[in-house]
């Protein structure tokens, strides 16, 4: 599958209370939590974001809490993947889990702005910033996780007696 | 090649003679935890799955967060959970009046035990691994599939060895070891990894401290912290755990990626600063910061051994004018015990306000939200801006002894200006 968005840029260290704010968490509705999506950090976000564009951060996005409200609230507000030079560990499992697709790209999202217009291959790990003409190249997911992500995440994975 | 703690508990849980870090497994859990926010979200997933729960005795439901419910809504997922708990016959389900915030009330009820392999939808679940088990966060989903299947997948993680030394002076405790920790390696500093303490220093950790520093091993980006099973870890298991378990030690050949070595005799009480628990200052080296609340509990710090190095501080002593000063004791029994040792009211005498157990203001959920611009002193786990109110409210994380010397003095100080 290939996405093609516009860039919303964060920084490093991107924590789950920026992202979805606690205060919030008395609802698991993907579409209420959308409306408050990165609003500690952006409050601009959630009011202006349009489907199909990406987020792109620096080092340890999704970082404290294991809230899965974070990937949703993500998911919901149309985003269809993250870009980050690396992921906290309990967010990549549960961005997997839900089925929002992430790439781990390095120190270089650095070359990344906001604004930008990226493409990505999601089946072979390309990765284009179509405004500086640049592409880059991912290691795939590990065959597992493929399988959890092409099963459309971890509960069809396992109805599907894989688990 | 040997293999460290947690190489042998996933290798056990696994049904495999060895794992190296990296690979893929699929393990048996001994326990299932979730909580008010995330069992909900969990119990939905595990309904479309259409099959019974694994084990009705290795699921635990602690409603904390949000409980005694804040708000209708919050009522309403507590209310999810209980009938979840009722319709599958759940034997650990804590109702309010028997719970307690759930990393303070599950090693305390005996649902933890070395060698076992724990899932939680909640982060700070690896707090478990202060008994020598292994234990970590994951989401809803990850949590309403183990509920059906029993089993979940992992990467193995490799190991940094943390060696702690020497013992530490005084009014320096467990919080001060692991923030300490947080800001040599940095919040993703041990990212994927797991930490595993080790070193002389271990045994003269009291099992509070040692729970402290596990349950912050996230803060580090950890997906683990585990200490070793010592005499220590059996007499507080002793009077708690009945059935049988397996002690894993790591092999004297074990790799690791890295070693920290930390001499806890050179340490001071530390204070880590908005908005990162990696901003960690000496005592002695914090501006004069003037605050207006004070936080003394949750899953990191809200044990009896915490609530008695603050009423050590606060025993004759006021509360500041401009403080509000909050104490939670981490469950019923912490609250029973603080009382009959004359805790409670020591801090009620002090102008403290004394609260159920709830994880409440930690993750500026209720029971004391900051406005713009306020600052406190906690003894919780993250600074995050936003993490205990007002985006423009700042949070300063530190041990049970700084925050009730500031409470005392309305600014961030340290003990020895209060107590001799």
């Amino acid at each position: 599958m290939i996405l093609e968005g516009r860039v919303w840029r964060y920084g490093d260290n991107v924590d789950t209370d920026v992202i979805i704010p606690a205060r919030y968490l008395n609802s698991a509705d993907p579409k209420e939590l959308a409306t408050h999506c990165m609003e500690d950090i952006d409050p601009t976000f959630a009011g202006k974001v349009k489907v199909g564009d990406i987020i792109v951060a620096g080092r340890n996005f999704g970082c404290g809490s294991s809230r899965e409200h974070a990937p949703v609230a993500i998911k919901a507000s149309g985003v269809p993947c993250v870009i980050a030079d690396s992921f906290a560990r309990i967010f990549y499992r549960n961005a997997i889990n839900i089925g929002l697709p992430l790439i781990e790209l390095g120190e270089a999202v650095a070359e990344i702005h906001n604004g930008d217009a990226v493409q990505i291959d999601l089946d072979t790990g390309l990765v284009k910033n179509v405004t500086t003409g640049k592409s880059y190249q991912v290691q795939p997911l590990p065959d597992f996780i493929q399988e959890i992500a092409s099963a459309g995440g971890l509960i069809n994975y396992v109805k599907g007696g894989r688990a | 090649m040997g293999m460290t703690m947690t190489e042998k508990i996933f290798a056990r849980h696994a049904g495999l003679d060895r794992v190296v870090p990296g690979q893929l497994i699929k393990c048996k859990v001994d326990l299932v935890l979730g909580n008010d926010i995330t069992a909900p979200p969990a119990i939905k997933e595990f309904e479309r799955i259409g099959r019974p729960v694994f084990d009705k005795n290795k699921i635990a439901l602690v409603p904390d967060h949000f409980a005694p419910n804040k708000d209708i809504k919050s009522a309403e997922m507590a209310k999810i959970m209980r009938e979840f708990a009722k319709k599958h016959d759940i034997t650990n389900y804590f109702e309010v009046g028997r719970m307690g915030i759930e990393h303070v009330l599950l090693p305390e009820v005996g649902l933890v035990a070395p060698g076992e392999l724990i899932i939680g939808a909640d982060s700070h679940t690896c707090t478990y691994g202060a008994l020598g088990a292994f234990a970590t966060g994951v989401g809803s989903t990850d949590m309403g599939a183990a509920m059906a299947t029993g089993d979940t997948w992992f990467k193995v993680p490799s190991s940094i060895k943390v060696i702690l030394t020497g013992k530490m002076p005084r009014w320096v405790s467990g919080k001060d070891i692991i923030l300490t920790l947080i800001g040599l390696i940095g919040v993703d500093g041990a990212r994927y990894q797991a930490l595993e303490f080790t070193g002389d220093g271990v045994s003269a950790l009291s099992m509070t401290d040692r729970l402290t520093i596990a349950n912050m091993a996230i803060e580090a980006g950890a997906k683990n912290g585990i200490f070793p099973v010592d005499n220590a870890t059996l007499e507080y298991i002793s009077s708690r755990v009945d059935r049988e378990y397996v002690t894993v030690k790591a092999d004297e050949d074990a790799s690791y990626e890295r070693v920290i070595t930390i001499a806890l005799d050179s340490l001071t009480p530390v204070v880590a600063l908005p908005h990162l628990p990696e901003n960690v200052r000496p005592i002695g080296e914090v501006k004069e910061t003037v605050i207006d609340q004070v936080v003394i509990g949750s899953c990191t710090n809200g044990r009896i051994e915490d609530l008695e190095q603050a009423a050590e501080i606060l025993d004759g002593k006021k509360v500041h004018s401009g403080v509000r000063a909050i104490v939670i004791p981490g469950s019923q029994d912490v609250y029973l015990e603080a009382m009959k040792k004359g805790y409670i009211e020591t801090f009620i005498k002090a102008g403290a306000v004394v609260s159920t157990p709830t994880c409440g203001p930690c993750l500026g959920g209720h029971m004391g939200i900051l406005a713009a611009g306020e600052r406190a002193v906690a003894t919780t786990n993250r600074n995050f801006r936003g993490r205990m109110g007002h985006v423009d409210s700042e949070v300063y994380l530190a041990g049970p002894a700084v925050a009730a010397a500031s409470a005392i003095m309305g600014r961030i100080a340290a003990p020895w200006e209060v107590k001799v």
